[in-house]
């Protein structure tokens, strides 16, 4: 139990997936202009990272059994990919309003380094399965947090005139990250 | 000769008018993530030019066959197989590069840069022309992260082009220079991770001031790098697509 705890916080807060080990910088860059969207595309990757590593750990057993865990790659990426579109229609079909919400974000979760990149840690890790599972929940519930908390200080940023010519737009969004992202060091020996 | 000068240009574009990382800003992740020294950085860039050119010669011929409604798991499954092969060539002949890279050799797969040329100029171009932008565009990304490695790599650790990846410990010794007073007195917060997103902020602003003086509007995160575009549901690609269809014939013309 002890170490689940400290796998899950150590997830969210020492390791976080975007500001410590720069995993799913894309759309934490990208979506993460109004909250609501932010939130949207966080609980979409946790959903997916999760999913994705109940997909694929059991198919690395079977991979290492036959001896071709050099095919991780590929085939980890086609996993994620058809398991992403199979949820978009499942949702779609059986829960639409849930589709509604989330729905839009599936198919730029299958090109997002975080999803690929919690599966083939938990790999590298050599976690059993509950422990891939909760290092999953806990990267994703990390990704949700830095884009909830990155979401509210773009806000404050929108509209600011103070910032000089050439650092207006991307690069103060660069910066207000590295911000965060020296925040979030001090979290470090936690656990 | 007109068609020359076009492939000139096909060839240098990606190198600083196009820029994949400092203009388009793609590729983000890999560029903060590698960039602790300008040995990893350059590493990380030849490792992805190479997948690129592979997978844009590769797609570009099989542009007609593959179905369209199919393509994007198509040129994935392109991309991670040459993934797969520059994994076994750098875990053979840069061991230390493969170790120092890590889970970020696999993950060129979901590099959004090749995923991007592939939908956007390897499908609906030539093999040769697409050698050609596989190039520059890996050239562009490799000159960047090696630029902003060893800015970090000076800043953060007061030596430069350390961590050499061929060859042996006296090669890499003989190649580390030292800087005076800064390895001294190393600013760490640069080599860690605030650092890297501080650098490439100023390594983006840097251009944006150059864009700036050339008459041109520095890209915002948007919908026009982004290879999944057509796909996408949001409100917001589906109302920038217009402006994409536009820019794909100015890149084909």
């Amino acid at each position: 139990m002890a170490q689940w705890l400290s796998i899950l916080i150590g997830m969210i807060l020492v390791n976080n997936y975007v500001l410590a080990q720069f995993l799913g910088i894309c759309p934490f860059l990208g979506v993460s202009k109004k909250l609501d969207s932010a939130i949207g595309m966080g609980v979409a990757v946790t959903f997916v990272m999760v999913l994705a590593t109940a997909a694929t750990w059991p198919i690395m057993q079977i991979l290492n059994k036959f001896e071709i865990a050099y095919l991780q790659t590929i085939v980890f990426i086609l996993v994620i990919a058809a398991l992403v579109q199979f949820v978009e229609m499942v949702l779609k079909k059986f829960i639409p309003a849930l589709h509604k919400s989330l729905g839009v974000y599936l198919p730029l979760i299958t090109t997002n380094c975080a999803v690929l990149g919690v599966c083939i840690n938990n790999i590298d890790a050599g976690y059993g399965y509950g422990l891939a599972l909760i290092n999953s929940l806990g990267a994703g519930v990390g990704f949700l947090l830095a884009m909830i908390i990155f979401s509210g200080m773009r806000q404050k940023l929108e509209g600011n005139t103070a910032v000089p010519a050439p650092f207006q737009g991307v690069p103060i969004t660069m910066t207000t990250a590295a911000i965060l992202s020296l925040a979030f060091m001090g979290f470090g020996g936690l656990v | 000769m007109k068609e020359k000068v076009n492939r000139l240009a096909v060839l240098t574009k990606g190198i600083i008018k196009e820029n994949p990382n400092l203009v388009l800003l793609l590729g983000t992740c890999p560029t903060l993530a590698t960039t602790s020294s300008a040995f990893n950085g350059m590493g990380m860039g030849i490792a992805a030019t190479a997948v690129l050119i592979c997978s844009n010669i590769v797609i570009s011929l099989l542009a007609k066959i593959i179905p369209d409604k199919v393509r994007i798991p198509c040129y994935i499954v392109v991309i991670a197989g040459f993934v797969t092969l520059v994994q076994f060539i750098v875990q053979a002949f840069a061991e230390p590069l493969y170790n120092s890279l890590g889970v970020f050799l696999p993950l060129i797969v979901v590099n959004c840069i090749i995923l991007g040329r592939a939908e956007m100029f390897a499908n609906k171009n030539g093999v040769l022309d697409s050698a050609l932008d596989g190039v520059g565009m890996g050239l562009g990304f490799t000159l960047s992260l090696t630029c902003i490695g060893a800015v970090r790599e000076i800043i953060g650790n007061g030596t430069i082009f350390s961590g050499f990846f061929l060859g042996s410990e006296e090669l890499v010794q003989k190649l580390t220079v030292s800087i005076p007073f800064i390895s001294e007195h190393p600013m760490l917060i640069i080599a860690l991770a605030p650092g890297g997103f501080f650098v490439y902020a100023c390594a983006i602003a840097v251009v944006n001031k150059i864009l700036a003086s050339k008459g041109k509007k520095p890209r915002d995160f948007g919908c026009q790098g982004c290879a999944l575009a057509s796909m996408c549901q949001q409100e917001k690609c589906i109302s920038e697509l217009d402006g994409v269809t536009i820019e794909k014939k100015g890149v084909e013309a």
